[in-house]
């Protein structure tokens, strides 16, 4: 199968899926098993992609013009390339624990939540793999409205409250600040195409710049940096799948994802470099990600705690952008898929609590551990990576970013990502240290193991096991990553 | 030989078939004969347009006298795109119609309701085709009194003074336009909007001319509901029959633009309007005050038609934008938002008729829960809806685009962040909609009801599929807008 084809089939599949998910509305089993097949196939079709990649090419549609200057198209660079491997491993990784989640909480309206969950999988690869900005905004919109119904999914008061949140923040970034700067990225440089070296060298000069890449930067409203996060703590509404793979993963990370692209392939990090424009972006960052962990500390709820350290760790791949160097391209590419495999996990465990022991408060796991071992073992175990110690995957994105911001002469950066990992620490490890050796209010609970359905468990099993993977093995991923072309050769 | 009649029969077939209707007395007889009419109308107006694409404009002799001294029908680029956008209109309302009709509107005068329909479709086409200035004066009446008499129709009893209010400040309106003709005849002698054009550039006292600029404006924009002259529209929209407001919406406003875009770039010529007076920031302040105050009184409405109604005259300002931007781009923008918003606003409107017919309300609070009973309508509206936002995808990010491209040309950033602003605000206005009709849960008037008839869900969906596809393929669209914004700007004088 030719490379352009297979990249239009990466897309359309989810889409398709979604449709044949709505049509099996009858047979919950069949249904299950169409997401699966469906997810089964995307991987499939992604990995073959991934070979082409690797051996070089770079595999493109031809381009539907709308208007002059938009047009939708879709390629594939190594960063995309590598995002597009995350999610849909995750996707497939997620199905097997939705279905054990939804069936364990007995959840109403199934087969809606199933479908815009492959639309969200689909506007996902289309960020992906998108040509240029527009098709990427595109892509970015129907992502933002296909998760608003999962955001929704509980249909009480404070779904409807947190949805519309969710919605205006979204919503409102996109239009108001990210269209606005692809408008004005479009009539100075006359094109969208994501191109090595940027399309703004020699456009676009001085305080331009910097007004642009604030556009951009707060603009792409999925990458939380803040004033713009309100929307993921109220996006936790949502069943746990949805918080585990979708705001953890797909749009959080669709955000930076686009935040990097945009520095790389828009602005070119030669001219940040040199232009000097992106250094207060450091800053702002490196405040989102002193604040959002401090802020995680307060939180007794699980899931807000998880969301607020999201918004922080979010910000690593900002600051990355942002370092406008090659180590932090690299740091924050990396941290994109570091992070994702150690969240994913802590989601997967805050979701096997609830359904296992109906708690969602921090201070009511105390002695928990003894009755769930297996899931804190494994939470324990993506704590770790998130914090970046070794022998887990997370350490490697943070590696990178350290380097780069040394790159930079940012001293100070390096300094704040030591206290950040220290606040890591401080909000995360305490969780299942007390659910291992505290004592439950009312003394030790007996009656054995209970844990949460065995398709949450094997889930769990697999992304903490892949956080430890990828601590051996970061390779394959170093690798990818040294063949994005900033327009001056390959990264190091 | 039937090809070359074909603009006279534009209009004569309509007006034929008014006389036919108001000679019936059984409504669907009547409503067979409107639908006839409403489907050739876009075979006629098509075959005009492609024809004005392949090898420029037509101009026709009616009666065959000669212009300037008889009256000449001369189709171009953006009249010939008009004329296809108000004849496709009616023609995907029609269908609708009949339900709709039979639901809202008296059995004895259903048949005039018809021949009403049809002389306003008449009028409205007139206006567009005529190259006269005195004609366009004469179908503007026919389709304005047609009008009144359209939204009188409406079961509410606020519905007469809907039509009053409208009647009073229609005939204000008309009667500047008349003036403004009056004073153009007096300074060149002619009617011919193409020979007032060539005789203007000798006329010495241009004070006149001037007045009669204003005249015109003040009366056409009345028409055209351009904010603060909008005051007749809420209510008119709000309380005409369902049919009536999703027709009107989508083509008399429409019209009252095009006339002005022709006033003012054929007839007066760029230079002269946009030079000799301020008319260019006079329009763009009034069309930022249009998207902003009207989208802001529409997130406070409770009534869906009304709040449609203000959205109406707040996206009017979109169009008018692209006139005050007068250059190509923006031009283009503000033409093919006309058609782009012609047909979401049309949809939204047939939408909110087909929920009328099932629920006999269209307050806010009454279709608590309704997306569960008919999620076909209602996605209809959200996707409609979408399209009112500007969301890539849709028609009316098209236009968007174009107008925000078309500020940066002039130099004007800090519009792009206005126009992206006030499209927030429609995010708001849309979102109450949403929230209540998916998330309350079901409410009492809501409860019994299932989707509408076929005849009426088809012609909605029709128009919402065409804010999709016009979102992607703008050939048609924004092709032709560029090709007549090019002509406009271009000197025909």
């Amino acid at each position: 199968m030719s490379g352009d084809f297979l990249v239009v089939l990466a897309v359309a599949l989810p889409f398709v899926g979604a449709g044949l998910i709505w049509l099996t509305d009858w047979n919950a089993n069949l249904r299950e098993a169409t997401t699966l097949t469906t997810a089964g196939a995307l991987i499939w079709v992604v990995l073959k992609v991934l070979d082409l990649v690797l051996a070089g090419a770079a595999p493109a549609t031809g381009a539907f013009e709308i208007v002059p200057g938009l047009a939708i198209a879709l390629s594939v660079e190594p960063l995309g390339m590598l995002f597009a491997c995350v999610a849909s491993a995750l996707w497939i990784v997620n199905s097997i624990y939705s279905i054990g989640y939804m069936r364990g909480n007995k959840e109403p309206r199934q087969t809606i939540f199933y479908v815009c969950f492959a639309l969200a999988i689909a506007s996902t690869i289309g960020i992906a793999f998108s040509a240029n900005l527009f098709t990427l905004f595109l892509f970015y919109e129907v992502l933002t409205l296909s998760t608003y119904p999962l955001v929704t999914h509980k249909a009480n008061a404070d779904a409807v409250a947190g949805g519309r949140v969710y919605l205006m923040m979204l919503l409102g970034t996109s239009t108001v600040l990210f269209l606005p700067a692809i408008v004005a990225t479009a009539f100075i440089a006359g094109t969208l195409d994501f191109t090595p070296g940027g399309i703004l060298t020699g456009k676009a000069e001085g305080p331009v710049i910097a007004v642009l890449l604030a556009l951009y930067m707060f603009g792409i409203g999925k990458a939380a940096l803040m004033p713009f996060h309100r929307w993921l703590p109220a996006a936790m509404v949502a069943p746990t799948p949805v918080s585990a793979l979708l705001h953890a993963v797909a749009v959080v990370k669709a955000g930076v994802f686009t935040a990097m692209k945009v520095v790389i392939y828009i602005f070119g990090i030669d001219l940040l470099a040199t232009s000097g424009q992106s250094t207060w972006l450091i800053w702002v960052a490196a405040a989102s990600l002193l604040i959002g962990s401090l802020v995680a500390l307060t939180k007794d709820n699980l899931k807000a705690r998880l969301a607020y350290s999201t918004v922080s760790q979010l910000a690593y791949v900002v600051l990355g952008a942002a370092l406008a160097n090659a180590w932090g391209m690299v740091g924050g590419s990396m941290h994109i898929a570091m992070h994702a495999v150690g969240k994913i996990t802590l989601f997967f465990c805050a979701g096997a609590i609830y359904t296992a022991a109906h708690k969602t408060e921090v201070s009511e796991l105390t002695g928990l551990g003894r009755t769930m071992p297996f899931t804190f073992a494994a939470f324990l175990i993506g704590a770790l990576s998130i914090i970046g110690l070794p022998p887990f995957g997370g350490l490697w994105g943070k590696w990178y970013l350290a380097l780069g911001a040394l790159d930079a002469g940012q001293l100070t950066i390096v300094a704040i990502l030591m206290i950040s990992s220290l606040l890591n620490i401080a909000y995360l490890l305490p969780i299942p240290f007390k659910a291992f050796f505290g004592t439950a209010p009312g003394g030790p609970k007996r009656g054995g193991i209970k844990e949460a359905p065995l398709a949450c468990l094997i889930a769990i099993g697999l992304t903490s096991a892949a956080c430890i993977v990828l601590f051996f093995y970061p390779g394959p991923i170093l690798e990818l990553l040294q063949l994005i072309d900033t327009g001056k050769g390959a990264l190091p | 030989m039937i090809a070359a009649q074909l603009p006279a029969l534009q209009i004569v077939i309509p007006l034929l078939g008014a006389v036919l209707t108001a000679m019936m007395r059984r409504g669907s007889w009547a409503w067979a004969v409107a639908l006839a009419v409403s489907w050739t109308m876009p075979l006629i107006a098509g075959a005009l347009l492609i024809q004005v694409l392949n090898s420029g404009p037509i101009s026709y002799a009616l009666g065959g006298w000669n212009p300037p001294w008889g009256i000449e029908y001369r189709i171009d680029a953006l009249n010939g795109f008009v004329l296809l956008l108000v004849s496709l209109i009616g023609a995907v309302i029609m269908p609708y119609a009949r339900v709709s009709v039979e639901k809202e509107i008296a059995p004895e005068k259903q048949a005039w309701f018809y021949t009403m329909y049809l002389l306003c479709l008449c009028g409205l086409l007139g206006i567009t085709i005529t190259a006269d200035a005195f004609n366009a004066f004469v179908f503007l009446e026919v389709s304005s009194l047609s009008t009144y008499a359209l939204i009188a129709l409406g079961r509410d009893r606020r519905a007469l003074l809907a039509a009053y209010q409208y009647l009073i400040l229609g005939t204000i309106g008309a009667t500047l336009y008349v003036i403004g003709v009056g004073l153009l005849y007096t300074m060149t002698g002619t009617l011919n909007m193409g020979d007032i054009a060539g005789r203007l550039d000798a006329v010495e006292d241009i004070r006149p001319i001037l007045a009669a600029l204003a005249f015109l404006t003040v009366g056409i924009s009345l028409k055209l509901a351009l904010f603060p002259l909008h005051v007749w529209l809420p209510n008119a929209y709000a309380y005409a029959p369902s049919v009536v407001t999703a027709f009107l919406a989508a083509t008399a406003t429409k019209v009252a633009v095009y006339l002005l875009l022709r006033y003012y770039f054929t007839v007066f010529g760029v230079t002269f309007v946009f030079e000799t007076l301020p008319v260019s920031t006079i329009f763009l302040t009034l069309s930022l005050a249009a998207m902003f105050g009207a989208s802001i009184v529409a997130v406070f409405q409770d009534d869906v038609k009304r709040m449609l109604a203000y959205s109406s005259v707040a996206q009017i300002g979109y169009i008018t934008l692209g006139i005050a931007l007068a250059n190509q781009t923006g031009l283009t923008g503000g033409i093919v938002h006309l058609f782009n918003h012609a047909l979401m606003k049309g949809a939204l409107f047939l939408v909110v008729g087909a929920i009328f017919f099932r629920i006999g309300s269209v307050k806010l609070d009454d279709l608590a829960g309704l997306g569960k009973r008919m999620p076909i309508t209602m996605a209809a509206f959200v996707v409609a809806g979408l399209s009112i936002i500007g969301t890539p995808g849709t028609a009316g990010f098209i236009s968007k685009w174009y107008l925000a491209i078309g500020a940066l040309e002039q130099g004007s950033w800090w519009l792009v962040l206005l126009l992206v602003a006030s499209s927030f605000i429609s995010i708001v206005y849309i979102g109450r909609v949403v929230e209540v009709v998916w998330f309350r849960p079901v409410g009492k008037m809501v409860a019994g009801v299932r989707e509408p008839p076929n005849s009426m869900l088809i012609p909605s969906l029709i128009l919402v599929a065409a804010t999709i596809y016009f979102g992607f393929d703008t050939t048609m669209t924004a092709g032709v807008a560029d090709r007549a914004a090019e002509a406009l700007l271009g000197g025909n004088r």
